[in-house]
């Protein structure tokens, strides 16, 4: 099991092994005229993974927050090429994922898409509506490339199903908090932690918990049952609304510390 | 590669037959959904599988479409129109069904299908209305509560048929994203549907989406097929038309209409809007749950389609649809807006027959190749899937502008 880990992998369980909860945060590539500077700020405040959203015109996993994100980036010509582009030159050193929907895959070609990544320095991927049935192509040119693809386990999934695709997730594994779209939620959902639990029952893989995860509480919460947290929603709105990579930044340490016990 | 192999059947059937546990119509269909919402649709998948098996489920669906649906509806030989294009045209009238269109035969089936399953609470998406206010009816009928999420620009254009859902007892939810037509309706759709699919079930109007919808919504609408193959018969003689004609956006009717005709020599054709045409422009791609023809960008990013006809207004095409083309036992053609709008005037003049602006691509493309790729004498039926009050207004401006 260990063997096969990838860089991401290694480098998440190496950090749950000295006790660190992991924090993994979420932005839209080219939201704001500001979006590297965020990702700097967030970098700086201790994530442990950032996941850059690649831009899709249909996102039907995302709240409106999202939706809005991803809008004003393709308005901004936020191609797929132009968000890689960035990020390659971004220097950023915390492990990158790339967080998408299928057909931005398939248009480039998976292989191609696949090298395109592991050019810009981005070492995973979470693919929103890429069911298990589905994964098998792009899983296996993502492990041909290099490319560490992350999977998500729900709250309805069946804890067969879940060891399945535990066991076929790479870097770690995103456990779904609750049903519904991205965004922020005034209180943890209950599933939240029986997730984490079907997970960490099946697999020793880093497990994060996201979706509907938007306060430091919340996070200190989700990290009492499992390895880490991904936040999104709370990032993008803070920056949509104009606070700026400092206010983001002054989040993510908040987040930190709320973490780091 | 084709996984349609793989299933074990040697002969391509799909139109009529099972596409195997993963959805697939050759290359295209599948499942491509969130985590979250694939134990839905398993869930759905079994229940229609078990339903559809049960007897009693096909003799309570038959009997509302009977008494309430105001099913079998009619062929009818279009007698001023034929002489006038020199081909023999017999239009199969779904929009004499109760709602004004073939949406019923798929809503009714799907509501029975929440009832069995014990949910309470029916979304749909819309574009025309004509789904939604079919949605808005069954709810009535079952006495479950409805939401139709609607674009903003087609609540615009449809101002009617909103009123109408809403007399019905549904709420409909303006949808404002993207390009606030029917594929953001469905976006929303899917978005309500991740949240609430314990207690709600997915009325989706199309043969599309992700399995088993694509199969489960064509076998509601064969129906329509079915009959117009009988009726034709024995109106023909015993033999079967030569052309088999329906207009496609998500593809239903045609879906439903192609099922009854597949395994004759019909040659069947599907008319898409010329702004809409996801067989002739579009490139296989993965959205809303299936890989099928979908309008894109090159970098993968979903164009918005462009008619007068907000039913057909849809960037993609129901999988079977592509997979037919793919194997060329369906041709897929288009027909422009001003066509459209003649073909509107034609059929009312000749026949007395206001048809839909959907259904009206298909007569539109039919008085364009009578006498050219179909031959002179042909005998074609077309599906004419709904009627054109809902489009009067909008037609009546259109005509005033030109």
């Amino acid at each position: 099991m260990g063997s096969d880990a990838g860089p991401l992998e290694e480098a998440l369980r190496t950090k749950r092994a000295a006790g660190r909860k992991l924090l993994a945060c979420y932005l839209v590539a080219g939201m704001s005229p500001d979006w590297l500077e965020a990702l700097a700020a967030i970098e700086a405040e201790g994530a442990d993974v950032i996941e850059v959203g690649i831009p899709f015109s249909d996102p039907l996993l995302d709240g409106p927050v999202i939706q809005e994100a991803g809008k004003r980036a393709l308005l901004a010509g936020f191609t797929p090429g132009r968000v890689l582009a960035d990020v390659g030159q971004s220097g950023c050193t915390v492990p990158l994922v790339a967080m998408t929907y299928y057909n931005i895959l398939l248009r480039a070609g998976l292989e191609r898409m696949a090298g395109r990544l592991v050019e810009a320095g981005i070492r995973g991927s979470i693919v929103a509506d890429l069911s298990l049935e589905e994964s098998g192509p792009w899983c296996e040119e993502a492990e041909a490339g290099g490319i560490e693809n992350i999977m998500l386990v729900a709250p309805p999934t069946s804890v067969e199903r879940a060891a399945t695709i535990a066991s076929m997730s790479r870097g770690f594994v995103y456990c779904v908090a609750t049903m519904g779209v991205t965004g922020e939620r005034v209180s943890l959902a209950s599933s939240a932690a029986e997730v984490a639990r079907k997970v960490t029952d099946v697999t020793d893989k880093p497990a994060l918990v996201g979706i509907g995860v938007s306060t430091p509480a919340q996070a200190s919460e989700v990290c009492s049952v499992a390895d880490g947290v991904v936040v999104g929603s709370a990032i993008v709105r803070r920056l949509l609304d104009g606070e700026g990579p400092g206010g983001v930044g002054r989040f993510v340490a908040a987040l930190r510390s709320a973490i780091d016990v | 590669m084709s996984p349609a192999g793989s299933e074990g059947n040697a002969a391509p059937m799909a139109m009529t037959g099972y596409p195997g546990p993963a959805g697939r119509f050759g290359e295209f269909g599948g499942r491509f959904a969130p985590e979250s919402l694939v134990a839905a649709c398993v869930e759905l998948e079994h229940a229609f599988a078990e339903a559809w098996a049960d007897e009693g489920f096909h003799a309570e669906l038959s009997s509302i479409l009977r008494t309430y649906g105001g099913r079998p509806t009619p062929v009818t030989e279009c007698a001023r129109l034929s002489r006038q294009l020199g081909v023999r045209i017999l239009l199969k009238r779904e929009d004499l069904a109760h709602t004004g269109s073939h949406k019923l035969n798929n809503v009714i089936g799907q509501a029975l299908l929440a009832r069995r399953m014990g949910k309470t609470r029916l979304i749909a998406e819309t574009g025309a209305g004509q789904h939604g206010v079919a949605t808005a009816t069954a709810a009535a009928l079952f006495g479950q509560d409805c939401q139709v999420y609607m674009g903003e620009i087609d609540i615009h254009r449809q101002e009617l048929n909103v009123f109408r859902m809403q007399l019905l007892g549904a709420e409909v939810t303006a949808v404002k994203s993207g390009s606030r037509t029917l594929k953001d309706a469905v976006n929303d759709a899917l978005r309500d549907w991740v949240a609430t699919c314990d207690t709600t079930y997915y009325c989706l109007g199309s043969v599309m989406g992700p399995h088993p919808y694509p199969w489960m919504v064509r076998e509601l609408q064969s129906v329509i097929g079915n009959e117009a193959r009988e009726q034709c018969r024995e109106l023909l003689g015993g033999t079967d038309p030569d052309f088999v004609v329906a207009c496609v956006g998500g593809g239903s009717n045609s879906a439903g209409t192609f099922a009854g005709f597949v395994s004759t020599g019909a040659k069947l054709v599907g008319v898409e809007a010329a702004g809409g045409a996801a067989i002739t422009r579009g490139i296989p791609g993965v959205l809303h749950g299936m890989k099928s023809y979908i309008l894109q960008d090159d970098d993968g990013q979903i164009l918005e389609a462009e008619s007068i006809s907000a039913g057909l207004d849809y960037p993609g095409i129901g999988p079977e649809h592509s997979y037919l083309a793919s194997i060329g036992r369906a041709v897929y053609e288009t027909a422009g807006d001003e066509d459209v709008l003649e073909a509107f005037k034609l059929l009312s003049r000749t026949e007395g027959i206001i048809p839909a602006l959907e259904p009206a691509h298909a007569v539109a493309w039919v008085a364009r190749e009578a006498g050219r790729s179909i031959p002179e004498g042909a005998t074609v039926l077309i599906t004419m899937s709904g009627r054109g009050d809902k489009d009067v207004a909008q037609v009546q401006e259109l005509l005033r502008g030109q």
